[in-house]
């Protein structure tokens, strides 16, 4: 028996591929064989099909008075329908607005402590990668789930809109929608890093996700109650009216430290080129000038300039996001 | 357990092995240290394991088997001290380490929604084995640890042993060179760790593969592993074949097990006043084994050799007072200390106190060498002829065969301490930590 004869035969090695897109390969596959994607496809389909079918029957009610307008088929997007005498639903926007953090932390909040649970980190890491190849792939997994669930939706809903209405979306439009979809990305990316976080520091992964749920309702539902109730402490509506139109700018900008708040602007502006302004005037001039404003419609570019700010914001918060998680994993013992 | 399960000898493996080889120790560890807080994991280690051979680490929980290894795959980074395996250094290039070592951590967990096939695909595809090469390699591996008829059902399906089976299997995927398995054989029945254990055996006689094991099961690590390591607290007290462990944690009472074929009480009984007389026995007890007796059929008789007697004088001695009496002998054997003998004596024995600090000059922290390191003091005397050629081991397994070995063991007018010293010029085994001197 020689060593020669028996020495162990090298393997043929493939194609050299990054450690992350081995590790986002196969979190993508299994992301979509899960039963949460499908829960979310649903969940997500039924929050946009509700508001869109009462938008487009509002739509139709009033398209008559509104054919000069160019932005009829975005309309869909985030006209708040009455349903009733006095009732109104959210936009398709406001729904998302609420729904798209779901879809995010559904996505993350298991990805680092449920392989520790499972055992499968130690193993994970023993494999031939770098140790920040596991958290970049199953982060980059997750965004291709959410890319791949937004287009579908929103792409169901302008076929919808399509044959319901019976309207061509213009170019600008589809540029508009395009844009939306993406800014809306940006917004789940933030809560899919989120997740990632909570994944990484809580040990347990029901325990990430009951954080994580409470921190969505935190911000996304009370978020506005608890920003009024702050603002009525801090600058309340009294006083002199340059006073109030003051203290309403500094309501806003609190407001604007929830990410709901980036999105929500974020979305209006850029599917409704009827909105020329996020701010509300903070002085008498200003509030004098924007009343004698002719109502016109912003070009894509200019309401794309109008709503930067939001958008760079919702980037800096997930790359911030993002970047404390890896150090963290980086950062953690394998052995828990 | 018994004394009589011995490890079988790896003498011609390795010794092919060590021709292939320029340096033979695949895991080398100098100073190798952990501190967590305030607690030492791991106190300067001075670990060797050479190709070839299964390497068990036995400590109990706790003890710092795991940071060890965890150590030795870059997957933590030590405090202080330096190691490397197969010659590379895992704190600085843990990727090279992770292709070339096969590692299955304790507690292993697989994806439960996949089946045991599509777990080790996903570990062949992390190592960049891809396409035909990945499905043989597959097929083999799961064929090598009998799981191949349940490879395409899902791993939730699967029970703890089974589990254990697909981590060693996973391990395998990316052919190593080396081995680590922590706590390999813990969930698996009786039956499977025999046949666990044969694996392992096989992977390191024909494939030269170096296996390193973490256990606090004693007797499956003295059954397989050819030399042994033991942990307590954070440190490593002792690191040697089962027999130089012996020597060095046992009571210092060597024993000799004679037995007598089967015949009536008196002839046994005059046997066993003909053996109390040879000078030298301190006493003579009859094997307190009843299982032992049924199936050989005759109770063996253990002589407990005084202190300070030569052992082969007395097995000579024993061997004369035979062939003049005509005594129906059937076997004669020196005792081997059983595992768990010297592992309690091992670790009820006070630490000794922590010399590191003069031991280490501080140039050769980086880089560990044999040339550097302080020479242990031996205890091994020169070989004895009977077991020329043969590491270690090999004199253990002499042992185990019956009487022949006796006399030519004996010429060599050595005690019990079997060689320690190495068949080529490579530097000794650091057998002790620090002996007396």
């Amino acid at each position: 028996m020689s060593a020669a004869a028996e020495a162990p035969r090298r393997l043929e090695r493939g194609v050299p591929r990054a450690g992350w897109m081995v590790v986002g390969r196969k979190e993508f596959g299994d992301h979509l064989l899960s039963a949460r994607f499908t829960v979310l496809v649903v969940v997500l389909g039924l929050a946009a099909a509700i508001p869109l079918y009462f938008a487009a029957a509002a739509i139709r009610d009033v398209a008559s008075s509104v054919t000069d307008s160019q932005a009829v088929f975005v309309a869909l997007f985030w006209l708040a329908p009455d349903v009733s005498d006095g009732i109104t639903l959210p936009s398709v926007v406001g729904f998302m607005a609420y729904v798209a953090p779901l879809l995010g932390l559904a996505f993350a909040f298991d990805a680092i402590n449920g392989e520790r649970a499972d055992g499968t980190l130690p193993r994970l890491l023993s494999q031939p990668i770098h140790r920040d190849d596991v958290v970049n792939g199953k982060f980059f997994a997750g965004l291709a789930v959410i890319g791949l669930v937004l287009v579908a939706v929103v792409g169901a809903i302008a076929a919808f809109g399509l044959i319901r209405l019976g309207l061509v979306p213009a170019p600008a439009e589809v540029l508009r929608i395009v844009l939306w979809v993406m800014v809306t990305f940006i917004y789940v990316s933030l809560w899919l890093a989120f997740g990632m976080l909570l994944s990484v520091v809580v040990r347990r992964a029901a325990t990430s996700a009951l954080i994580g749920f409470g921190v969505w309702m935190l911000l996304t539902v009370f978020g506005g109650l608890i920003v009024s109730l702050l603002g009525g402490v801090l600058a309340p509506l009294s006083g002199t009216v340059e006073q109030q139109l003051s203290n309403n700018a500094l309501r806003e900008t609190i407001t604007r430290l929830l990410p709901d708040t980036l999105y929500r602007e974020a979305s209006l502006v850029l599917l409704n080129p009827q909105v020329t302004t996020v701010s509300t005037p903070a002085t008498i001039g200003g509030y004098e000038q924007a009343s004698q404003r002719i109502p016109s419609l912003l070009s894509l570019d200019q309401s794309f300039i109008l709503i930067w700010p939001q958008v760079v914001g919702l980037v800096a918060i997930t790359v911030a996001l993002f970047a404390l998680a890896y150090v963290q994993f980086m950062r953690q013992e394998v052995r828990a | 357990m018994t004394a009589t399960a011995r490890p079988a000898s790896t003498a011609t493996a390795a010794a092919a092995d060590k021709e292939a080889r320029p340096d033979p120790r695949v895991i080398r560890t100098k100073g190798l240290t952990k501190v967590y807080g305030d607690l030492v994991a791991v106190d300067h280690l001075d670990l060797e394991v050479r190709a070839g051979e299964i390497f068990g680490l036995l400590g109990q929980n706790g003890a710092g088997k795991t940071t060890t290894i965890l150590m030795l795959l870059g997957l933590t980074q030590p405090t202080s001290g330096a190691s490397r395996v197969m010659g590379l250094d895992p704190a600085r290039g843990p990727l090279e380490v992770k292709r070339r070592v096969g590692y299955m951590p304790d507690q292993v967990g697989f994806y439960g929604d996949m089946t045991g096939r599509e777990n080790l695909r996903y570990t062949a595809r992390l190592n960049r084995i891809a396409g035909d090469a990945a499905e043989t390699t597959i097929d083999e591996v799961l064929g090598q640890v009998g799981l191949a008829d349940r490879a395409d059902s899902l791993v939730d399906t699967y029970s703890r042993g089974m589990l254990q089976r697909l981590g060693i299997a996973d391990a395998l995927v990316k052919d190593p060179d080396l081995l680590i398995l922590d706590e390999p054989t813990t969930a698996i029945d009786p039956l499977g760790v025999v046949e666990v254990l044969d694996l392992l055996r096989r992977l390191a006689h024909e494939r030269g593969l170096a296996i390193l094991l973490s256990s606090h099961l004693l007797n499956q690590v003295q059954s397989v592993c050819d030399r042994i390591g033991i942990f307590a607290s954070g440190r490593l007290i002792g690191q040697g074949t089962l027999q130089q462990l012996a020597d060095r944690f046992g009571d210092g009472a060597a024993q000799l097990e004679v037995g007598f074929e089967v015949g009536d009480a008196v002839v046994q009984q005059r046997g066993r006043d003909l053996l109390a007389a040879v000078p030298g026995v301190a006493s003579v007890d009859a094997l307190a084994d009843s299982g032992h007796t049924l199936a050989t059929g005759a109770t063996p008789w253990i002589l407990t050799i005084e202190p300070g007697a030569d052992p082969a004088v007395v097995r000579r001695a024993v061997l004369a007072v035979v062939a003049e009496h005509a005594l129906p002998l059937r076997s004669i054997r020196p005792v081997v200390p059983s595992l768990e003998d010297i592992y309690r004596r091992a670790v009820a024995q006070p630490l000794p106190p922590r010399t590191v600090a003069e031991r280490r000059p501080p140039s050769a922290a980086g880089t560990p060498s044999a040339k550097d390191r302080p020479r242990p003091v031996m205890r091994g005397r020169p070989r004895p002829h009977g077991t020329a050629g043969s590491r270690p081991a090999a004199a253990a397994a002499a042992a185990a065969t019956a009487a022949t070995a006796a006399p030519s063991a004996g010429a060599a007018g050595t005690p019990t301490a079997p060689a320690a010293s190495e068949p080529d010029d490579a530097p000794e085994p650091v057998i002790i930590k620090e002996e007396g001197a």
